[in-house]
């Protein structure tokens, strides 16, 4: 392991090089409404569950932005970007277990095959 | 002196019946037959004892008989003061039914080894029987009006089974079910009349309710309905109870019909002991009744009357021999009423309680008897018609012998008990109503008529021509016969005005020979008109019939009381109010329920198609209307 880099409040500033958070915003904003559009189009399994990690992700570009700039002091958005990648770590999990039991089920991954739960 | 053993007399019986029912198909029928008959023989030996212990022990205190109470348990609280209680009441006339009742379940159950053998409900029979002698046994037993309900509506029960027994005949089910139906019709004014009294006493306890400085009270304190006090009300409904159970007019009708039950369940239930719970209940609460009420008092003396000339019309017009003797039975009880009718409380005036207990005590001895020499008759003719039968005294020695004493005991022969009995409720009556006196002194008469009548048709007049040769019955049925013989002449000698009496104090009855000559020359009319009639076949008995064509034809169909409640059941309840009620429940009720369970499924099998299980589409219908909420959140939030 080498050794680790520090980086002091003001070298982050600069580092930002002068971004405001409406820019972060519109980034996270779109991140979003992509993975909506892959979760509501796409029929592969695999490439919704991608379609929401971009929805997780988007979410904690807001929880830092938010945190950073309107409560620099404070580390909440921080902690909770981690939760949400933890979680999101987890569901990953899981849903991959799902699909390939559905896989073994159906001997596919389309989601439009998978309706056996309608009335 | 404890008397606390008396719980085992009902509850003996009651293991009997849950032992030979679980039992049922395991026990061979010698075993049920005997151990039947050894647990209401064992409640025999306790309830003469109970009565030994009672009468001669313990004998008077203070010149009465006290009231004990042998077991009480406390067994539903409903309030400080009101409690509904389980027990034995120990006094002289519930000691008097228990020995009655065992008495005869006793003998009844002996006989019925023999008649039932080879029969395929043998094991089921015994077992009823149990269960009525406990139900029976609890019911005399009772100490509170809540529990003589709960045994009111158990030998109800009993009974019903009992009726029902072949029920593979469609006339028995139907006559069990016309027993109970009607029975239970009049325990619904019992209910009534119970609630009203207990809740004007704020008592069910008989000690209590019968005490007569309590009955005072509730005179003064009590308010008037339709000219009759709430005493009088409350004790005409539960005399209304007593009535169906007795088969007083009107609610006689089942009566004759629970002949379809076998023999020696006609005997013990339909004669000897159920029948007369209605007698009994008045009794029970006869200082009620005597002080609280006099115009209760008098309808009972009329409807007894009444019943008891009503019912012995029909029965001299009857062909079937066990009907004979239900419409006998009906008239006796009638007696036993009127008994109870004319009395007064105490002393002197209490000379027909007296005389209406003795006689349900003597009764029981020779209608039993009765009932089974109808039995031996019937099971060895194989019919139940008087004129298919004739001649049968050459051949069953033993039930001609014992059938003819019970006939002389019911009609009132000078030495056997039914004179004795008989003789003191028409003094009875004599002293307190003469319309009732003439009446029931007419009723001797007829009583004497019908009875040998009964007699010269079955074991005299002409032999009828058998299928088989008749035989003398078995053993174990003889025997009882020869015992209720002797009781039926033996009873007659008790003094039973020093046990039994209104108010417990020793009652001297001398027999009036005055009224007692009235009745003895009536009742050998009947005889001697009888004797002429029927003793060898002649055409006298049809020329009388034709003479009196129309009398006979309304009496041999029963006065049409039977079409007279088809009528108002088929025609009038079910037509105009049970018809309407049953289109309501269809349509209206019915169909308001059907609406709600149609719509139901109507908007589900619409909407159904949402559920189509495609992810995607729930997704698309979550987003977009997330979104359309958050619009119109925001849209609110930037206009308030």
């Amino acid at each position: 392991m080498g050794k680790p880099i520090r980086i002091t409040l003001k070298q982050a500033n600069d580092m930002m090089g002068g971004l405001a958070l409406q820019d972060f915003l519109v980034v996270s904003t779109s991140m979003f409404f992509i993975g909506i559009f892959g979760f509501l189009t796409r029929r592969n399994l695999i490439t919704i569950l991608m379609s929401v990690e971009l929805i997780l992700n988007s979410v904690n570009i807001n929880f830092v932005a938010f945190n950073y700039f309107l409560h620099p002091e404070a580390m909440h958005g921080i902690f909770f970007a981690i939760f949400v990648i933890a979680v999101a770590a987890a569901e990953a999990a899981v849903a991959i277990a799902i699909i390939i039991n559905i896989y073994r089920r159906f001997k596919s991954i389309n989601i439009e095959n998978v309706s056996e739960m309608k009335y | 002196m404890s008397f606390q053993f008396t719980i085992l007399i009902p509850l003996i019986p009651l293991i009997s019946f849950l032992i030979i029912g679980f039992l049922y198909s395991k026990m061979s029928n010698k075993l049920a037959g005997i151990w039947g008959s050894v647990s209401i023989f064992s409640s025999f030996l306790l309830s003469l004892f109970t009565a030994y212990r009672y009468f001669f022990e313990v004998g008077r205190v203070n010149g009465v008989y006290p009231k004990i109470l042998g077991f009480d348990f406390e067994w539903l609280r409903f309030s400080d003061s009101l409690s509904a209680h389980l027990g034995t009441l120990i006094d002289p006339i519930s000691v008097m039914m228990l020995v009655v009742v065992t008495t005869v379940s006793l003998m009844v159950h002996i006989y019925s080894i023999g008649y039932m053998k080879g029969d395929r409900g043998f094991n089921r029979f015994f077992a009823f029987l149990s269960l009525f002698s406990f139900s029976m046994l609890g019911l005399v037993l009772s100490t509170n009006i809540f529990e003589i309900y709960i045994f009111w509506e158990l030998v109800g029960v009993s009974s019903y089974l009992l009726i029902g027994f072949y029920y593979e005949k469609n006339s028995a089910v139907a006559a069990s079910k016309k027993a109970f139906i009607v029975t239970r019709f009049a325990d619904l004014f019992f209910l009534i009349g119970i609630l009203i009294l207990s809740f004007y006493t704020k008592t069910f306890d008989f000690i209590s309710l019968t005490d007569p400085s309590n009955i005072a009270v509730m005179q003064t304190g009590s308010i008037t309905f339709m000219g009759l006090s709430v005493t009088t009300w409350a004790l005409l409904l539960i005399f209304i109870g007593g009535a169906g159970k007795s088969a007083m007019f009107p609610l006689h009708i089942w009566l004759p019909d629970a002949m379809e039950g076998p023999s020696p369940v006609s005997a013990l239930i339909h004669a000897a002991t159920m029948v007369v719970a209605g007698v009994f209940l008045v009794a029970r609460l006869f200082p009620i009744y005597a002080l609280g009420s006099d115009q209760a008092l008098q309808v009972i003396g009329y409807v007894g009357a009444f019943t008891s000339l009503f019912a012995a019309v029909i029965a001299m017009t009857q062909m079937d021999f066990k009907r004979v003797l239900a419409f006998s039975t009906i008239s006796q009880i009638g007696y036993m009423m009127v008994g109870l009718g004319v009395s007064g409380y105490g002393n002197e005036a209490g000379l027909g309680y007296m005389a209406s207990m003795f006689h349900l005590f003597t009764h029981a001895m020779f209608k039993a008897l009765l009932f089974l020499c109808a039995g031996s008759v019937i099971h060895v003719v194989h019919t139940n018609f008087i004129n298919e039968m004739g001649g049968l005294r050459k051949h069953m020695k033993i039930t001609h012998i014992t059938f003819l004493i019970a006939t002389l005991a019911i009609a009132g022969f000078p030495g056997f008990s039914g004179f004795f009995s008989k003789d003191e409720i028409i003094t009875a009556a004599y002293h307190n109503n003469k319309i009732i006196f003439y009446t029931e002194l007419l009723v001797a008469g007829i009583t004497a008529f019908y009875m040998f009548r009964l007699y010269f048709r079955v074991f005299w007049n002409q032999e009828a021509s058998y299928e088989h040769k008749p035989h003398e019955v078995e053993k174990t049925m003889t025997i009882p016969l020869i015992i209720l013989a002797f009781l039926s002449i033996a009873v007659g000698y008790i003094p039973f005005g020093n046990f039994i009496s209104s108010d417990s104090m020793p009652l001297e009855s001398h027999i009036n020979w005055g009224v007692a000559s009235a009745s003895i020359i009536v009742s050998f009319t009947g005889i001697i008109i009888a004797w002429v009639l029927y003793k060898k076949p002649s055409n006298l008995p049809e020329r009388i019939v034709s003479s009196i064509k129309v009398l006979y034809t309304w009496a041999y169909h029963k006065f049409y009381i039977d079409e007279v409640y088809l009528f108002v059941t088929k025609k009038i309840i079910f037509n105009l109010i049970s018809r309407p009620i049953a289109w309501f429940d269809r349509h209206v009720v019915d169909g308001a329920m059907n609406g709600i369970a149609w719509t139901t499924s109507w908007v589900s099998e619409s909407i159904k198609g949402l559920q189509s299980g495609q992810l995607q589409k729930y997704a698309l219908a979550f987003v977009s209307s997330t979104i359309i909420l958050s619009a119109l959140l925001i849209y609110i939030l930037l206009n308030v």
